[in-house]
């Protein structure tokens, strides 16, 4: 496949739309392809529209593929996208990329809507021997957390940088990891979310000792 | 700036706009001739427009250049150009004077989103594109522009990220109507943004620069995030679609790192990776930034490394480090400092 030239776009017919929060949705569609469970998809309205990615946020075997995306206001694809009712038209690339999370013992850090591809990993079934670590600003913005707790038990830890709630850890992410004293240090790091986030989160698990060859990142763009 | 800038307009953008305002259609051109030609500085210095045409176009636009804030200049001659974008952030460009020719390194972005572990820009995330007015201003406002032979999208950044103002401002600066230099003069690097790139190369005929700094999928991941998303395998099947001619150049970045991805197995992996492709290969020392893990190869390790992949049919140089003093050489430039701090994130 050469990257989704847009004569690539497949059309899929949109199964639902849910609103996760004031600005989150989670888009199920047709699944034309299988995929691999961390693998992303280029999306548009129309095929002739320069797509934009997303993680697939939905297991492998599941009926349906699923995003989860925020809505830029300023953006031209997620205000109309974040208005689709099931029957409408889609278009889709095939799924591509590479962050398959495959080593364990592993971390996987996520931030916002970045915890996505873990979601696709985990109703995957190939969440063994992780710890999940997902930062947010608000308690609503852990989106999937009771299934991801059933699911994870105590190896899911949520951290809410401004508000408090018992299951939620009060804070940054990044002061958990900075004052952290047993990071393992041979485990693999996955990180997904904001470019600033990647960077600073990186900083951090290398100044306490994780090889930088230990840590891979997924980044929005 | 409170009015609009005309400089960065491309001439379709000035035709709406004289139409905009009632002007006659050939103004435009004009215009375009003041601006990239002439590089005047005021729409009062416009003197073969109609004095109406001034007042009218005053009152809704400005010429919209800035001078460099500062510089600092290396031993070596580079100066390193701090410019402030039209919200109050900064970038910087490197102006490299050389015997034969004298480049000027641009910026695209304010920061960068592509987080990759040896650059400096990347640490300080990403704040804004920039509008062709703000790329272009690091050219036609610098104070050595009249000795400039040659530009290179190599800035701040990821071009391909920011394609259509790195667009517009390509064909300012290759149009008869702009500052009509040769697209030869011209060099845009990617990290392999692979759509983006496709638009680039069929919509300008610059060279282009491609980070690769490793061939394997794996060790490629731990340097370049981007390698998750656009594979280097798949970036080359791309550039297969596409013939470049005999003048149109494409080159591969390579940053060396000491025990990392300057053995012998890179270099076959390197030619394997690159066969069938009409390429040069740059080695670039890497310039250590603070707390990195990575430590650049010394130079009999890259010599090496060159003269293997020479020797397989690849030309090969070694680039020369400039301004490394004054935090102006590959993979050095940063504004960091002088942002200000935003307490408003999820992490």
């Amino acid at each position: 496949m050469n990257q989704h030239k847009t004569k690539e776009l497949k059309a899929v017919n949109v199964i639902s739309n849910e609103l996760l929060t004031d600005d989150v949705h989670y888009i199920s569609v047709d699944k034309p392809f299988d995929f691999k469970a961390g693998q992303v998809i280029a999306v548009a309205m129309q095929p002739t529209d320069e797509p934009r990615l997303y993680s697939i946020a939905s297991g492998i075997s599941k009926k349906h593929l699923s995003i989860l995306f925020d809505v830029k206001p300023e953006g031209e694809l997620t205000p109309p996208l974040s208005v689709v009712k099931p029957g409408d038209t889609i278009y889709i690339s095939e799924p591509f990329g590479k962050f398959l999370c495959l080593d364990s013992p592993a971390t996987w850090i996520a931030t916002g809507t970045g915890i996505a591809p873990f979601i696709s990993l985990v109703e995957s079934k190939q969440a063994n021997n992780v710890n999940l670590l997902h930062g947010a600003r608000t308690l609503d913005k852990f989106f999937f957390q009771d299934y991801l707790e059933e699911q994870l038990g105590n190896n899911y830890q949520r951290f809410c940088t401004t508000e408090a709630s018992e299951k939620t850890t009060e804070g940054r992410l990044t002061s958990y990891l900075k004052n952290s004293e047993n990071l393992p240090t041979n485990n693999k790091y996955y990180l997904c979310g904001s470019s600033q986030m990647v960077i600073d989160v990186r900083e951090i698990l290398i100044a306490k000792g994780v090889a930088f060859d230990n840590i891979i990142a997924e980044i929005y763009f | 700036m409170s009015k609009e800038a005309l400089y960065g307009k491309t001439l379709s953008e000035l035709k709406a706009c004289v139409k905009d305002l009632g002007l006659p259609a050939f103004t435009s051109k004009q215009i375009a001739d003041w601006l990239y030609k002439k590089h005047v500085t005021t729409i009062d210095d416009m003197t073969n427009l109609s004095k109406k045409a001034r007042i009218q176009l005053n009152e809704k636009y400005e010429v919209g250049l800035m001078p460099p804030q500062s510089f600092q200049e290396s031993v070596d001659g580079t100066k390193k150009y701090l410019y402030q974008t039209n919200n109050n952030q900064f970038i910087e460009a490197a102006y490299l004077p050389e015997e034969n020719r004298n480049t000027l390194c641009i910026s695209s972005q304010v920061g960068c989103k592509m987080g990759c572990l040896f650059c400096m820009t990347a640490r300080q995330g990403f704040q804004k594109n920039l509008t062709s007015n703000e790329i272009l201003n690091q050219i036609a406002s610098l104070p050595e522009r009249d000795t400039l032979t040659n530009v290179v999208y190599m800035g701040m950044g990821e071009p391909m990220d920011n394609i259509e103002n790195v667009l517009k401002s390509l064909e300012i600066i290759t149009a008869e109507w702009g500052y009509a230099w040769s697209p030869r003069r011209i060099n845009v690097s990617t990290i392999g943004v692979i759509p983006a790139m496709r638009r680039f190369i069929e919509e300008s005929e610059a060279h282009l620069a491609i980070s690769l700094h490793s061939p394997f999928n794996e060790e490629r991941k731990q340097l370049m995030p981007i390698e998750n998303v656009y594979t280097a395998e798949k970036l080359v099947e791309a550039l297969h679609d596409y013939d470049f001619g005999r003048q149109r150049r494409i080159s591969f970045e390579y940053i060396m790192f000491k025990g990392v991805n300057d053995s012998a197995q890179h270099v076959k992996g390197l030619l394997q990776l690159l066969n069938g492709i009409k390429c040069r290969i740059n080695l670039i020392h890497f310039h250590p930034i603070p707390n990195s893990p990575l430590e650049g190869s010394d130079y009999k390790t890259m010599e090496f490394f060159r003269d293997k992949l020479s020797q397989k049919g690849i030309t090969t140089t070694i680039r020369k480090s400039r301004g490394e003093d004054i935090y102006a050489a590959c993979g050095l430039l940063s504004t960091k400092k002088l942002l200000k701090e935003n307490s408003d994130t999820d992490y």
